[in-house]
């Protein structure tokens, strides 16, 4: 794991990619303290949540090569049959690519102190803002780095990265086409799971177990709202909500409020994607 | 030493390795020979544990590939088709992240990559991008991945491909000292090359093993009878007349040769009987001169193209009995597969 990690955060530096990764974020960071902070608002967390679009382009952008470009040059093949287990091959990569993000993360910890030197600067919120900055993008690393470990195109990769991203981000507005009453939102899970299950069996090639997973959701959701209908209300659009990454965050980085369920989901969404990353690569050589 | 028992591969319809088994014993190189396609890549790519199997078992000094990968693939050294380079980085580079990937104790790694690049000799290009090396030299960086950890397996898929003649020597001797060390597992799709280095021969077509043996057991195999080429100057009515004469004799093809005046016989005889001398008193008395004899055995060309070719006819019988359409898109899986 080392070994990778190592080779990883110094690829980053030999070719142009970490500089102007590290650069920009600096810049528009930057920009948008010396606008906010420096002029206005002595906390760091509101310079932070606005600029959180950031991710939306250089996420992608960091991500792309990851796993794509070790499929593409054959590379991997190199990994995958040293004796070395997948897992620490994917969390080597995460762990470098989390580093070259860190690097202007550190920077920007500096911050609070240059503000300190005008007036009193509530630290402990300046911080836990920053640290749920830093814990947004690495959700949305471990989100890059799960796309391009299904493609071998790098310029896909960024593509799809991108897209994921900005439909994760412009989650509110989406949530906001679905009604609220309790029916909307029954359909819209059944709807959803009926995908779910459709892009499973087409996955596995069976048609028995997805249909069974589909009759027992269903019938769970529907009992659900046959007992109490009100639970429905507003519930997809809800758990649509959840999905804005950087919205979940709003409480620790712009209000400075310390929420371990917060905490707790991004190291799930981490998890959950690093997890998925391991399953593509295994099942690659199944193809 | 490596096991390899009922291995299948199947992409979708096609079966790429079909029930594959065969044994490797230590400290002799082994060659893979098969036309192009016929699932070497592949049975070395399960080997080697980067695909896995859809059915089978591949045990390497008793760790199975499927169950202990890490243990396993300890013992494997492997240079794939395509050498596995990182282009923006130099041999020493490459072979120092390579070396930790495979877990080598660090006081042994820089001379362990010393001694490794001047077996393959690189030392010279140590500090050169890899981008900006020619083929032959990846190719040696490639080899030397494989050796670094000096593992016992070495498995080499296509060493040679896309080196000149020079270069191609250079490798085989290479492969040559190595199997002083370690067991050598080779691939390739020209006879030469296999017969010149390998001990043992396992020739492959169409995923199957249709023969397993050492060279020139596989020669002996194969011979039926002998074959004996001439180029007489003379009147080839006479030529033939006192060649029918002889009863040893199975087979008998006289026609005019290149050169003016002279015919040119193909004979065969069973391979018990040695019919040259006297054809030589026979032509000398007759005052037919015989400008070339040769005897033609059979190559380990002509065995892989028929042990090859046969497996081929097999096949196709079986497709007759299939709908021709359906032989067709089989016939484009394969090509588009492999």
């Amino acid at each position: 794991m080392i070994a990778i990690y190592k080779k990883e955060l110094k690829s980053y530096f030999t070719s142009m990619m970490g500089y102007v990764f590290v650069a920009f974020v600096l810049v528009v960071v930057g920009i948008y303290f010396a606008a906010y902070n420096l002029n206005a608002y002595p906390l760091i967390g509101y310079t932070l949540y606005n600029v959180t679009f950031l991710f939306l382009i250089l996420v992608p952008i960091l991500t792309m090569r990851s796993i794509a470009e070790e499929q593409r040059n054959k590379t991997d093949q190199l990994l995958y049959t040293s004796p070395v287990s997948l897992i620490s091959i994917v969390l080597g990569k995460f762990l470098a690519l989390i580093s070259v993000f860190g690097i202007p993360v550190l920077v920007i910890c500096f911050y609070p102190q240059i503000l300190n030197q005008y007036g009193s600067v509530n630290m402990a919120m300046s911080y836990l803002a920053i640290f749920g900055f830093f814990l947004l993008g690495c959700a949305y690393i471990a989100i890059g780095m799960f796309i391009s470990s299904i493609t071998e195109s790098q310029i896909i990769a960024a593509v799809i990265s991108f897209v994921v991203l900005m439909a994760s981000y412009q989650m509110e507005g989406i949530a906001s086409f679905f009604s609220d009453t309790a029916w909307t939102s029954l359909v819209a899970f059944s709807i959803l799971f009926l995908v779910v299950c459709i892009i499973y069996g087409m996955a596995a090639k069976n048609v028995v177990m997805p249909a069974v997973l589909f009759v027992i959701a269903e019938s769970v959701t529907g009992g659900i709202y046959l007992m109490n209908p009100v639970r429905f209300e507003g519930a997809f659009a809800a758990v649509l909500k959840k999905l804005n990454l950087a919205g979940v965050s709003y409480n620790m980085i712009q209000s400075g409020i310390l929420d371990f369920t917060n905490i707790v989901f991004y190291f799930s969404v981490i998890g959950f994607f690093l997890f998925l990353t391991v399953q593509s690569i295994k099942k690659k050589r199944w193809n | 030493m490596i096991e390899v028992k009922n291995l299948v591969k199947q992409y979708g319809d096609h079966i790429a390795v079909d029930h594959l088994s065969f044994k490797v014993e230590k400290g002799q190189i082994y060659g893979f020979l098969g036309p192009n396609g016929a699932g070497k890549s592949t049975t070395m790519n399960i080997m080697t544990g980067y695909l896995s199997a859809t059915s089978g078992e591949v045990t390497i000094n008793g760790f199975n590939i499927f169950e202990e990968p890490e243990e396993a693939k300890k013992c494997i050294g492997y240079l794939p088709e395509m050498p596995p380079l990182y282009m923006d980085m130099t041999p020493l580079e490459y072979l120092k992240f390579v070396a930790e990937l495979k877990k080598i104790p660090k006081k042994d790694q820089v001379q362990m990559i010393a001694d490794v690049m001047k077996l393959v000799k690189i030392t010279e290009y140590s500090n050169r991008l890899i981008r900006n090396l020619s083929k032959g030299y990846r190719q040696r960086v490639g080899l030397a991945q494989a050796i670094i950890g000096y593992p016992e397996v070495i498995i080499l898929d296509e060493p040679t491909v896309g080196l000149d003649p020079k270069q191609i020597i250079e490798i085989r001797d290479l492969i040559k000292e190595l199997s002083k060390k370690h067991t050598v597992i080779l691939s390739s799709h020209i006879m030469q090359e296999i017969s010149a280095v390998c001990d043992y021969i396992l020739i492959i077509s169409h995923g199957k093993l249709v023969a397993s043996d050492t060279p020139e057991n596989l020669s002996k195999l194969m011979l039926g009878s002998n074959e004996i080429e001439l180029t007489i100057r003379g009147d080839m009515d006479l030529i033939k007349g006192i060649l029918s004469e002889n009863s040893e004799i199975t087979d008998l093809m006289v026609h005019y040769g290149t050169e003016e005046g002279c015919v040119q016989v193909e004979i065969k005889t069973p391979s018990d009987v040695d019919i040259r001398e006297k054809i030589f008193y026979q032509m000398s008395e007759a005052k037919c001169p015989i400008l070339m004899m040769k005897s033609a055995n059979m190559s380990l060309e002509d065995i892989f193209l028929e042990l090859t070719e046969d497996s081929v006819s097999i096949q196709k019988e079986e497709k007759d009995e299939q709908e021709d359409t359906l032989e067709a898109k089989k016939e484009n899986g394969h090509d588009s597969n492999l």
